[in-house]
């Protein structure tokens, strides 16, 4: 392949079928460390498949997932997330039960191995890692709110906040726009990048918006009917043809 | 522990505590065994409510746990004439044991399915015990275990199982505040979303079963101490309904409530049962207008009613919103 920097994820030929449907038909992508890689294909080219085949939610028929080096593909959600790798949801994910505050503190606990504490009380545990991450997202002022209560934009947000408590090395994020106002689409961008800068993450993200992939994404890989149609830089995969045949131009865009 | 647990609400079960305790001297010895009953049903409910209302797993068949601890204990005492301290410990760890193994099976499924194969693994338990003769008596039960005086008279009964209902509150309290207990409520809400922030969810499951399967079995013992005999009818299902009763009754999402919920239910059945052997229709009624009128059960009502309690927020928070 192409890239000479240091792979952090490499996705080899993975299938995987439902049924008779081949949702994911031999996809391969590349995410080098500290890149900003984004996904993009039309509804249905199995862009959440392929994230829940990295992070475990399903197991490939065939092909590997590798990750820093690891075969992953046959770990259970919970390991892939200890070797690093932390999502959020295309459809808010969260715990609409408890407080914002616990919904980061349970994956904060979790990250420093403390789920299975008994007996000292959660709510003095790992208060400011908690804190910081709220504060570094904006949603410090609506911490003891319920998450069930929160505005759809928010909602997003504290799917960040909560892949954020796992101290990740890599954050995938399905559709962190989804839904969005185009102020509220900017400024989460703008936090996506914020983060990649300052925590020195590495960030893999799917979206449908072209403008906000062309502006932020530093590879993007295109997806269609299951298949790896390109991978590159955003002035490659913008010239190049079967792309727009298949997404740029064609009535899904 | 006390941070977030307010000051009147620590007087106010430090009052009731008192109460509690002077009641066997002013109280007829048959109320005595009423409370006495009280307590036992009441930490049978918690032990449920900890899987149930905190673990959303549908345990269905809790009360063979409950039945396990009690045969194990009456076992120890009446047949191997082990000295009481011992079948106190070792009793709800057999029934903590049993749990183990049914619950490695059931968290293997999901929602009703694990709830089928939990009945069913349950019943199998009822129907060893039930045929098992030599070693149960069968239906006829063990009558006359051989409890030691110094806590067979009713009201130092009652002082014995009060302290020990007492101190599993305490604990399981701890348990409920601690991370293992949020992490619990956690996956209650969201299984996929823990196991995408590292949690191992059918571990914590698992664990949280054994742990309540644990107090169960110490339920069970109190109920012997209390009643001296045992039977099969502890095992089956019938009454692991009534405890689920109990959790819907007193409300699912609040620490306490199933002790409302049990209270309720056996003075009704007390109470009721005098006048008509169908006092389970009036549990009906009751239970229909609870589902129409107070979801919550009754001590989620109050605690909605009356406001923000420690540990209770949880029961605060339903209704605002959708699910998921």
């Amino acid at each position: 392949m192409r890239w000479e920097g240091e792979n952090m994820l490499k996705v080899e030929r993975v299938y995987k079928s439902f049924d008779k449907f081949l949702a994911v038909n031999g996809v391969e992508l590349t995410v080098e460390k500290g890149q900003l890689v984004a996904v993009i294909g039309p509804n249905g080219a199995g862009k959440t498949t392929l994230f829940n085949l990295i992070t475990g939610m399903l197991k490939p028929d065939r092909g590997r997932v590798v990750f820093n080096g690891e075969d992953i593909s046959k770990l259970p959600p919970h390991d892939i997330c200890r070797k690093g790798i932390a999502r959020s949801f295309q459809i808010a994910n969260v715990f609409p039960r408890l407080t914002v505050f616990k919904n980061v503190q349970v994956a904060v606990l979790s990250q420093q191995r403390k789920s299975s504490n008994f007996f000292r009380p959660a709510h003095s545990m790992a208060v400011d890692e908690t804190n910081q991450i709220l504060a570094s997202v904006g949603l410090l002022g609506r911490a003891e709110h319920l998450a069930g209560s929160l505005s759809h934009g928010d909602h997003r947000i504290l799917e960040i906040a909560i892949a954020l408590g796992n101290e990740p090395r890599m954050l995938i994020l399905d559709e962190p726009t989804a839904g969005m106002s185009p102020d509220e689409t900017s400024s989460t961008m703008a936090l996506i990048q914020r983060l990649a800068d300052t925590h020195g993450l590495t960030i893999l993200f799917c979206e449908h918006d072209m403008d906000v992939v062309f502006n932020t994404a530093q590879s993007i890989m295109v997806m269609h009917y299951g298949k790896t149609i390109i991978q590159g830089k955003p002035e490659e995969v913008k010239s190049n043809i079967e792309v727009q045949e298949a997404y740029l131009g064609g009535a899904d865009a | 522990m006390l941070k977030n647990f307010s000051l009147k609400s620590l007087f106010a079960c430090l009052v009731l505590l008192v109460i509690l305790l002077i009641l066997p001297p002013i109280l007829p010895r048959f109320y005595t065994y009423i409370f006495s009953s009280i307590f036992v049903t009441a930490l049978l409910a918690m032990s449920l409510n900890m899987v149930v209302g905190h673990g959303g797993l549908f345990q269905f068949h809790h009360g063979a746990f409950y039945g396990v601890g009690a045969y194990a204990f009456a076992l120890l005492l009446y047949k191997a004439h082990m000295p009481m301290w011992f079948g106190f410990i070792v009793a709800p760890v057999i029934a903590a044991f049993t749990g183990f193994v049914i619950g490695w099976f059931c968290v293997r499924s999901t929602s009703l399915y694990f709830g089928m194969l939990q009945i069913s693994l349950g019943s199998l338990l009822w129907a060893i015990v039930f045929r098992w003769y030599s070693l149960t008596n069968g239906d006829d039960g063990i009558h006359g275990v051989p409890i030691p005086s110094s806590i067979s008279s009713s009201s130092n009964a009652y002082y014995f199982i009060l302290f020990f209902f007492v101190l599993c509150l305490v604990v399981m309290y701890l348990i409920h505040r601690s991370p293992f207990g949020m992490t619990l409520q956690a996956i209650r809400d969201n299984p996929a979303r823990c196991s995408a922030v590292g949690i191992n969810v059918r571990r914590h499951q698992l664990m949280a079963i054994v742990i309540a399967t644990f107090f169960a079995g110490v339920a069970g013992v109190l109920f012997v101490v209390l009643e001296k005999s045992v039977f099969p009818d502890l095992l089956f299902w019938v009454l692991s309904l009534e405890i689920f009763i109990m959790c819907l009754l007193g409300g699912w999402f609040t620490f306490a409530g199933p002790i409302l919920g049990a209270a309720i239910t056996v003075a009704l059945r007390t109470f009721a049962g005098i006048y008509t052997e169908y006092w389970t229709l009036i549990l009906g009624v009751l239970l229909i207008l609870l589902i129409f009128f107070l979801p919550e059960g009754v001590m989620g009502f109050f605690v909605r009613k009356f406001g923000k309690r420690g540990g209770e927020e949880d029961a605060l928070g339903r209704g605002e919103h959708a699910e998921g």
